[in-house]
């Protein structure tokens, strides 16, 4: 059975990312919100723009694996067709987990395009690439489950992009996409840390500074913790939705 | 031989209201089996059951020998379903939209393309193959959903209101299919507010009606249960707007029915007695009275005797029939 829904997984995906990543709200959300945030802080302070790379791919991966989900499961809620996929021999989670995992494809390639320009127009070529593999691995399933949890609540796409719209600019404004956590006040830092763009940025900033692995690996570690709260409750949402 | 489906005592609420209502019924291998009830009476309630898509509140049922809460992905491999929504993906063609169904269903790689492209021929889509399923028309959607739903062979197939939207000519090409399905052994469920449909196709037919069956035998068994009464069709000329009132009012302990425009349909009492209270009331009403004909109860007939409804709630709220 769980071959059955290996293959599910991978065709769902497949499907996925062959049908909706070039729907609109995939384009604004995921591609051209960030780009033009990228743009708007190399404009205000080109100098230190590379200070601000971890940030940026941190906000890339968490707008575009959303913005997938967001696509990806209400389309399918508002046309019927995600109870096409629950008709066919797969377990539930199977099926969300191929929405989740087309949503981190589509967050890997936005990621790293991001990512590679960065890396080649700053020339910021001393970075630990096991340590940002580490990182940005659970950092896209993390989001993408993020995503589909509060996708599963919705309907519409509208809906849930607004619904997502508030974790997303808390995240982006107290995890150090911006202001490093260390320099906010202390309630705030209490904050930042139970949210997981703060291990994200965290662990991108000590793979571009090549520092010690240990914190890397303990937020690799959060990230995957963060992965399985998400993920659990967004399957038992759609199975509650289902009944 | 086990049954390939086995209702007891299924139940399905949602917070107050009661959509299905401790339904019990058998459903045996190469049986067509019809749901037939007006819209509400709980129909796709009690196939999205039977097909994983929502829990029973209480009850058990097995599909194929699997119990439905426990072991449906077992079921589901066996089973097509054609949901009362014809809902494909409208960015694939026709084409990756089978490809797709057979993937998830784990058509062998080898069989896949091959098996698509013969569905396509028999719902004569081949032509179509490369086009979106957004460009569809609305039979040809249905047609599409059919097939998607057949890609793996299945053993036991869920048609839910199968032929609503479809034009007469696609209507009765997929009873033909449906014909040949059960040639081939495939055990169907059907839902359908269609009489005339249950009637042509089904080996049995559970009449539904509030969540609740009321009845389920064969047509003929149905149609024979309504011979006890007589039924006499008297076709009037112009009629007054309170005619079916006042003529109610001549026949108090009958059975009244307007079937058809001035065409009404009296069950029961002594046939010789109704005919003169009828002609009677179009004397003093001065109606002219086109015709008189004793009927062999049809499948309407019974569907009234049982449910007491008119069989114009079933057209009525589904939009007018055709």
């Amino acid at each position: 059975m769980w071959r059955d829904d290996l293959r599910g997984i991978f065709y769902i995906a497949l499907k996925d990312l062959k049908t909706y990543y070039l729907k609109p709200p995939s384009i604004s959300w995921g591609i051209v919100f960030p780009i033009t945030w990228i743009l708007a802080f190399y404009l205000r302070n080109p100098q230190n723009f590379e200070q601000l790379v971890p940030g940026l791919i941190g906000m890339t991966i968490l707008f575009s694996t959303t913005a997938a989900e967001a696509v990806v499961i209400n389309f399918e809620l508002r046309l019927g067709s995600l109870e096409r996929l629950l008709l066919a021999p797969l377990s539930l989670p199977a099926v969300l987990l191929g929405k989740v995992i087309g949503g981190t494809v589509f967050g890997l390639l936005m990621t790293a395009t991001v990512t590679l320009g960065s890396v080649l127009a700053l020339g910021l070529l001393q970075f630990n690439l096991l340590h940002l593999v580490l990182i940005i691995a659970p950092s896209l399933l993390v989001f993408s489950s993020l995503g589909a949890l509060l996708c599963v609540l919705v309907k519409e796409v509208f809906e849930a992009q607004t619904l997502l719209n508030l974790p997303r600019f808390i995240m982006v404004f107290l995890s150090g996409v911006v202001y490093p956590v260390s320099a906010m006040p202390r309630a705030l830092q209490y904050i930042a840390y139970l949210m997981p763009l703060t291990y994200t940025i965290d662990g991108l900033r000590r793979a571009f500074s090549l520092s010690q692995g240990a914190m890397v690996y303990f937020d690799a570690l959060m990230l995957s913790g963060f992965f399985a709260v998400l993920i659990l409750p967004a399957i038992k949402l759609l199975h509650r939705r289902f009944e | 031989m086990e049954n390939i489906i086995d209702v007891r005592g299924l139940t399905k609420r949602y917070g107050e209201i009661l959509a299905v209502d401790n339904v019990s019924f058998e459903v045996g291998e190469g049986e067509v089996f019809g749901f037939l009830g007006p819209n509400g009476a709980g129909k796709t309630t009690t196939i999205r059951m039977l097909t994983g898509l929502s829990r029973p509140t209480a009850g058990s049922a097995r599909v194929l020998g699997f119990d439905v809460e426990s072991e449906m992905v077992k079921a589901k491999k066996h089973m097509g379903v054609v949901p009362e929504a014809s809902n494909l993906y409208d960015e694939l063609s026709a084409f990756d939209n089978l490809l797709l169904m057979a993937r998830l269903y784990g058509v062998p790689r080898s069989l896949r393309r091959a098996r698509a492209e013969e569905l396509l021929e028999t719902f004569g889509l081949y032509e179509r193959r490369d086009h979106l399923f957004r460009t569809f028309s609305r039979g040809m959607k249905r047609a599409l959903t059919i097939a998607a739903a057949l890609i793996h062979g299945p053993k036991l197939l869920f048609l839910d209101e199968p032929t609503v939207g479809l034009d007469v000519v696609a209507a009765r090409s997929l009873r033909n299919l449906i014909g040949n399905l059960r040639q081939q052994r495939v055990t169907i469920f059907l839902t359908t507010h269609y009489l005339e449909e249950a009637d042509l196709l089904c080996n049995r037919i559970a009449i539904l009606v509030k969540g609740r069956i009321l009845r389920i035998d064969a047509p003929e068994a149905l149609k024979y249960g309504a011979e006890d009464e007589s039924i006499i069709e008297v076709s009037f000329g112009r009629t007054p707007p309170e005619f079916m009132d006042e003529l109610s009012g001549r026949l108090p302990d009958l059975k009244a029915v307007e079937t058809n425009r001035n065409k009404v349909r009296i069950y029961g009492g002594a046939p010789a007695h109704v005919l003169e209270k009828v002609l009677q009331y179009a004397k003093d009403r001065d109606i002219e009275v086109d015709g008189v004909n004793s009927i062999k109860p049809s499948l309407e007939d019974a569907f009234i005797k049982i449910t007491g409804l008119s069989p114009g709630i079933l057209a009525i709220e589904k939009g007018g029939g055709r």
